[in-house]
């Protein structure tokens, strides 16, 4: 016996009445959650920055608006993303026309320095330049005054341009990645027909292959913009002493100064909308110049690209590229694992003054070891719950397709385009009592961020792994006498698991190394480890810090090795 | 007619990570002459394609030398290599190649641009190549909004428009639906009697090739094995290979036995054929299902064992020793199922009984 | 095995009708090949065998039992209806071994371990993948994996079995392989067999019987391959199934003839049917048409194509291209009609229709 239903004609799941249930109750649960995560944080701010006891107000956004620190924080901010984008963009191409389309050599070695940043914590980085060129007397910076004879600090890290120079170090494989897949995908046959016609190799760059690539160029650069306005950690390192300040940071000091009293948070909230107007702005660009679509380029035989030959630029070209990828990538390494090492920040960096007490000071400090514990907490946590609630999101988006599924797909991609900032400020509002649950201070209102802000990871990466279940392999069990249910277990779940397991290492991962989000959220015994670096360094102890940050880069890149290693030896569908 | 394109002693070797050096293109000599159409032939890896990339000089060789209208282009011994936008070739490649961000008037002028030839002059020329592949009323439109047949017209337009002497074409037809092949087909050979330039044809598909060509070649594993014009390819191959890549091929296994052939598996009765001097006592008959004459009274004595109506022929199952042998015939000749019949294979070719290592050779390289 | 029975199915895809009233019956034992173009309804007819799309009206029959009634709201779950299935891009499993791809039906019904093994062992032997057992499906070639389905499809029915174009991702030569394989496998077992597919020559030469459908889901014939190449139905199953010519007849002065530009009287009999009140053509297929010096139809020669087992002729009637081919026994005896030619022709088996532009060339827009 079977239930006999008119309305879903063509559906599988129609048929089976019992499915019928599971299927309203997964596509509810997705609209209910995804409400409760990406809806109400921001309806919340956007209600404090307007309403006051009830009341539509304009005061408070009036005032906030118009004072003149809010402004030059503004400003900066737009300053600062728009010279990151500028040249992040063109070093980002640099290095993918390098590595992507000509015969340079060790290819290999420079892939593998490109591999780095992504462990780094931005704000880690930071704090190694402010150790070496801080205005105050970096470790380099001293150096430099000795061996040089030079009246003043030759660099000054503790300004825009310092910030700038930073960021542009930490953005621009945004770019990168994006052209040089474009360049290695590209149909090498759209330049072979232009030399045919008689155009040379110069031209052929000129008028074939950079306009094809300029699709993604143009994302790649949207990226690393909208990734700098809302960036939080360079600018606190490098910022605060010299009192720049920029909208993210800004809204911290706001907060954090006040000690959390509602006034401050109000004040946050209004500078949030200003952040999310300038962040929208770019966001809208994005999908204006994203949804004009790329060009059909792809190849489909595997075909080698003829390399351009570099000739006699070859060897100082390559000496000046991978120098530069040196001084960027490995300097902050080695800066912050010497002086992790020192026994006194000052001393020089030389073997006699080199220890192991910092470590074994901040093991035995209880607020580090729990600062350790938490994150290792909410980044599983984060990390298990994302993937499970991911994989239903994605199940009902992909196979049910109810009505409103676009609004599903939206609301699941919000919370991450919204800077992590304002984010927190939105948290804030929502679980601190006034809709009646309070975990101010508490742990769960970190989770909380956390799962907000990488749901839409793990629902990307589920959906694109369901895309790669075809439904006829699930038809097949269907037909050789398997429920719906069993069908969903026996053939579906086991091939989407690489891809889950994918999914909680991207989010285990950012989790672990977060700053942005928990700094406005910790109370006094949920520190993570982001923030316990960032305190320690506050606090002046910066050996303490440094070595603290060692351990957690070296956390972070066992964890990546390990990714790689599981995902490369399962294969997928 | 003049020599058109000279390949002397060409040969390619590529070092690859997975499978050592492999000799794409091994000793090639041949010539083709002005107004032909010549072309390549053989499955993937055997070598039709890198040697069209030789020619074009997207590729150097590693021994020889190539010669276009009669000037060398390459030449191991002289270290001379002219690069691809010296060659004054046409080409169209199997994707269509044609760039999506320019309108299609853009596309074929770009080759005239880079010539420095004056606007005027361009708008002329581009207009005629649009008018010669039916493209006319199209000069402003985008490559995507296009069909597959009408890009792959853009892009012969734009290898005519230069008028050159030399056209390669890698596959061009490949990645267009059957019908629209023939056509284009049709029009390229219009073309090529319009302009009388010389046609280089790379392709996997025989009956393309065939239908095509004056002469074509057959290479495999980077050898090539016959020139020959396509009749007498058909008709007369000089392996087993190119027979059965040829069209559909009836290999016999046959043995010799005082001075009678009989077929593996019936030694009862004797093939009424002509024995060639020089043979083993296990050899292979070759002949094709369409050339076995079905009679009722005069031949190898069998039975229909299957039958099939096709919509142009009748294909028959029949029994020869312990193999099944497929005849086809028109409608008209009338056979049933079982019915007792007759077969005389005309012009067989023979062969020395298989080799399997050449098989596995040949996988081997069409993984690369 | 069983017979099936489709009666008065009608199923729209939105607005769109892809079936309408229609019925069919596959004998017990039989290989029944439905054939139709694209979008025709044929695959639409298989997903309501297998019950994962739902008809509007009609009852679907497997043996005795009725898996489907929309009046009495009958509707077997797929999982019981007993219908294997093989779809055109295998579906093999790609996390299980070849022996858990096979078995996995019977797990399902919770047979015995000893009978799983038997019927697996004697299913792989079937299809020749005796010792890939352990194999995963990444190592095996295409004509492998799909052995493996139909292996699978073999032991999760005893009743009836659909392919879906099972075949068409296979290159030449081991699609022909597989057609005797299949059709050897299938005289073995005797399961009924429904094969969906577009190739019109691996239908005819695997059907017991074939039916074609048209582009509104309309049954147009069914027979065997002898029926539909010499007897074809209607226009529609002689223009669909391999290459045509169609020449307007018109009448005058009391004689039939070609109209092409030009009137032709037509010399020979024609088949019994004309009506001077409709438009008539005649259809004649390429090989039909022979050269005949003596014929008063006089054709010019465009074109001569050499295409190894045939000659194709393009050749020019008045204004009506005609295309003619003649398979030739012996190649080394070349044609001896060259292109510029003037040729008497002469039709074979010329059939009368009703001019009808509509018919074959009309798609049905969704």
């Amino acid at each position: 016996m079977t239930l006999y239903r008119n309305r879903k004609r063509s559906d599988l799941a129609a048929i089976d009445g019992k499915k019928f249930n599971l299927d309203l109750l997964m596509t509810g649960i997705s609209f209910i959650l995804l409400f409760i995560f990406a809806v109400i944080p921001i309806a919340m701010i956007a209600y404090n920055a307007f309403f006051y006891k009830g009341q539509f107000s304009l005061k408070l956004f009036t005032s906030v608006m118009t004072n003149k620190h809010n402004l030059a924080a503004m400003w900066n901010t737009i300053k600062i993303a728009f010279w990151v984008t500028i040249c992040g963009t063109l070093m980002g191409l640099f290095y993918a026309w390098l590595l992507g389309r000509s015969d340079i050599p060790c290819k290999g070695l420079m892939r593998a320095l490109f591999h780095i940043p992504y462990m780094f914590p931005p704000f880690i980085g930071a704090m190694a330049w402010d150790i070496l060129f801080s205005g105050r007397g970096g470790y380099l910076n001293t150096w430099l005054m000795k061996t040089f004879n030079l009246p003043r600090a030759p660099f000054n890290i503790n300004s825009l341009g310092g910030i700038i120079f930073v960021e542009i170090s930490y953005f621009f494989p945004f770019v990168f990645m994006q052209v040089v897949s474009a360049l290695e995908r590209m149909d090498p046959t759209l330049e072979e027909s232009a030399r045919i016609a008689g155009a040379s190799q110069g031209t052929v760059i000129r008028k074939i292959t950079l306009p094809l690539v300029t699709p993604a160029i143009s994302a790649g650069a949207l990226l690393i913009l909208i990734s700098s306005l809302a960036h939080f950690g360079v600018p606190s390192i490098l910022g605060f002493s010299k009192n720049i300040y920029t909208l993210p940071t800004m809204i911290y000091a706001l907060i954090s100064r006040s000690s959390g009293s509602f006034e401050g948070i109000r004040q946050g909230a209004a500078l949030s909308i200003m952040l999310i107007a300038v962040v929208g702005i770019a966001l809208i660009i994005q999908k204006k110049v994203l949804s004009s679509g790329g060009y059909d380029i792809i190849k489909g035989k595997s075909m080698r690209p003829t390399l351009i030959k570099l000739r006699g630029a070859k060897y100082p070209l390559l000496i000046i590229s991978t120098l530069t990828l040196v001084i960027i990538v490995l300097m902050p390494l080695v800066t912050i694992f010497l002086v992790a090492m020192v026994r006194a920040y000052g001393l020089p960096l030389i073997p006699k003054n080199f220890t192991f007490k910092n470590y074994s000071k901040i093991f035995t400090s209880k607020a580090t070891l729990d600062s350790i514990k938490n994150s290792l907490f909410l980044s599983v946590t984060a990390g298990l719950l994302c993937m499970f609630l991911g994989v239903m999101i994605a199940y009902v988006v992909n196979r049910i397709k109810p009505k409103g599924k676009g609004i599903l797909e939206l609301l699941s991609v919000l919370p991450y385009s919204i800077p992590g900032t304002v984010l927190a400020v939105g948290v804030i509002l929502t679980w601190s009592g006034s809709l009646g649950i309070n975990l101010y201070n508490t742990i769960w209102i970190i989770l909380v961020a956390y799962l907000a802000r990488y749901l839409s990871f793990s629902m990307e990466s589920a959906s694109a792994s369901l895309q790669q279940v075809h439904s006829s392999l699930e038809e097949a069990a269907r037909a050789c006498g398997a429920s719906h249910t069993e069908s969903l277990i026996d053939i579906t779940l086991p091939l989407i698991r690489p891809g889950m397991i994918a999914g909680f290492f991207l989010i285990f991962l950012p989790a672990m190394r977060e700053l942005t989000t928990s700094v406005l959220l910790y109370g006094p015994y949920t520190r993570t480890l982001g923030v316990q670096v960032y305190s320690l360094r506050e606090a002046g102890m910066i050996p303490q810090a440094s070595a603290l940050a060692s351990v957690a880069i070296i956390i972070i890149t066992i964890c990546n090795a390990l990714i790689t290693e599981i995902t490369k030896s399962r294969k997928g569908v | 007619m003049a020599d058109q394109v000279v390949l002397r002693h060409v040969t390619k070797q590529f070092t690859t990570r997975t499978l050592g050096t492999i000799t794409a293109v091994n000793d090639f000599n041949l010539t083709v002459y002005e107004g032909e159409c010549f072309s390549f032939l053989g499955p993937s890896g055997c070598g039709k394609t890198t040697t069209l990339r030789l020619i074009a000089g997207f590729e150097d060789l590693t021994d020889g030398e190539i010669e276009l209208c009669g000037r060398l282009v390459s030449s191991k011994e002289k270290n001379l290599y002219v690069p691809p936008e010296e060659r004054g070739l046409g080409m169209v490649f199997q994707a269509f190649a044609v760039w999506p961000h320019m309108i299609v008037f853009d596309n074929v002028a770009f080759p005239l641009k880079i010539q420095g030839i004056n606007k005027h002059d361009i708008q002329k020329k581009v207009k005629e190549a649009l008018r010669n592949t039916s493209l006319d009323g199209f000069e402003s439109a985008y490559p995507s909004d296009l069909s597959g047949g009408q890009q792959q017209r853009i892009a012969l337009a734009r290898a005519i428009v230069t008028n050159p002497k030399v056209m390669l074409l890698d596959e061009p037809l490949s990645n267009l639906d059957p019908k629209l092949r023939e056509t284009m087909r049709f029009e390229i050979k219009e073309l090529q009697r319009k302009f009388n330039f010389t046609v280089i044809f790379v392709t996997h598909d025989q009956s393309e090739a065939m239908a095509i060509s004056d002469r074509m070649m057959v290479c495999d594993m980077g050898n090539i094995i016959q020139i020959d014009t396509p009749i007498n390819l058909y008709n007369r191959p000089v392996n087993r290979f190119v027979h059965s890549f040829l069209g559909e091929s009836t290999f016999i296994n046959v043995i010799i036995q005082d001075g009678k052939v009989y077929a593996k598996g019936n030694m009862e009765q004797a093939l009424d054929i002509p024995i060639p001097p020089d043979v083993d006592r296990e050899m292979v008959i070759a002949t094709r299902p369409n050339a076995i004459e079905l009679t009722r009274n005069r031949g190898y004595k069998t039975r229909i064992e299957k039958r099939t109506f096709l919509p142009d022929i009748t294909e028959y199952l029949v029994p020869m020793g312990d193999q099944l042998l497929k005849v086809q015939t028109p409608h008209r000749i009338k056979f049933t199922q079982g019915e007792e019949c007759y077969i005389n294979l005309v012009n067989p070719m023979w062969y020395p009984a298989e080799d399997k290592e050449l098989e596995t050779e040949r996988l081997r390289r069409q993984l690369i | 095995m069983a017979n099936v029975r489709f009666e008065n199915i009608t199923f729209h895809y939105g607005s769109h009708c892809v079936l309408k009233n229609f019925s069919l019956t596959v004998e017990k034992s039989q290989i029944m090949c439905l054939v139709g173009p694209g979008g025709c309804g044929k695959t639409t007819l298989a997903r309501c065998l297998l019950g994962f799309i739902k008809p509007e009206t009609g009852n679907i029959w497997i043996g005795d039992r009725c898996v489907f009634s929309a009046e009495k709201r009958i509707n077997v779950a797929t999982e019981q209806r007993g219908v294997g299935v093989v779809f055109q891009d295998y579906a093999v499993w790609p996390h299980l071994t070849v022996l858990e791809n096979v078995t996995y039906p019977m797990r399902k019904r919770r047979l015995p371990k000893q009978e799983i093994n038997e019927r697996a062992k004697y299913a792989l032997e079937q299809v020749r993948m005796t010792g890939y057992e352990k194999h995963l499906p990444s190592q095996l070639s295409g004509g492998q994996q799909q052995r493996v389905a139909i292996a699978r499809a073999l032991v999760s029915s005893d009743d009836v079995i659909v392919l879906d174009e099972p075949i068409t991702n296979l290159d030449a030569k081991l699609r022909e392989e597989m057609l005797v394989e299949i059709r050897m496998i299938q005289k073995k077992i005797g399961t009924t067999i429904l094969y969906i597919t577009h190739d019109q020559g691996a239908a005819l030469k695997l059907c017991d019987k074939m039916a074609i459908m048209d582009w509104n889901g309309r049954l147009r014939q069914i027979g065997t391959d002898e029926d539909i190449i010499l007897r074809p139905a209607d226009r529609f199953v002689f223009e669909f199934i391999g290459l045509s010519n169609f020449i307007p007849l018109v009448e005058k002065n009391g004689k039939i003839g070609l109209s092409v530009g030009e009137f032709i009287p037509y010399p020979d009999s024609l088949p019994e049917g004309f009506d001077s009140s409709k438009k008539m053509e005649i259809g004649v297929r390429p090989n039909d048409i022979i050269f005949d010096d003596a014929s008063p139809i006089r054709a010019k020669v465009r074109r001569v194509v050499f295409l190894g087992r045939e000659y194709d002729y393009f050749l020019q009637l008045g204004t009506k291209e005609l295309r003619v081919q003649h398979i030739a026994l012996d190649v080394s005896q070349l044609s001896n009609v060259n292109e510029g030619d003037e040729v008497g022709i002469k039709f074979l088996n010329p059939r009368l229709y009703e001019a009808n532009q509509h018919e074959v060339t009309q798609e049905v827009t969704a």
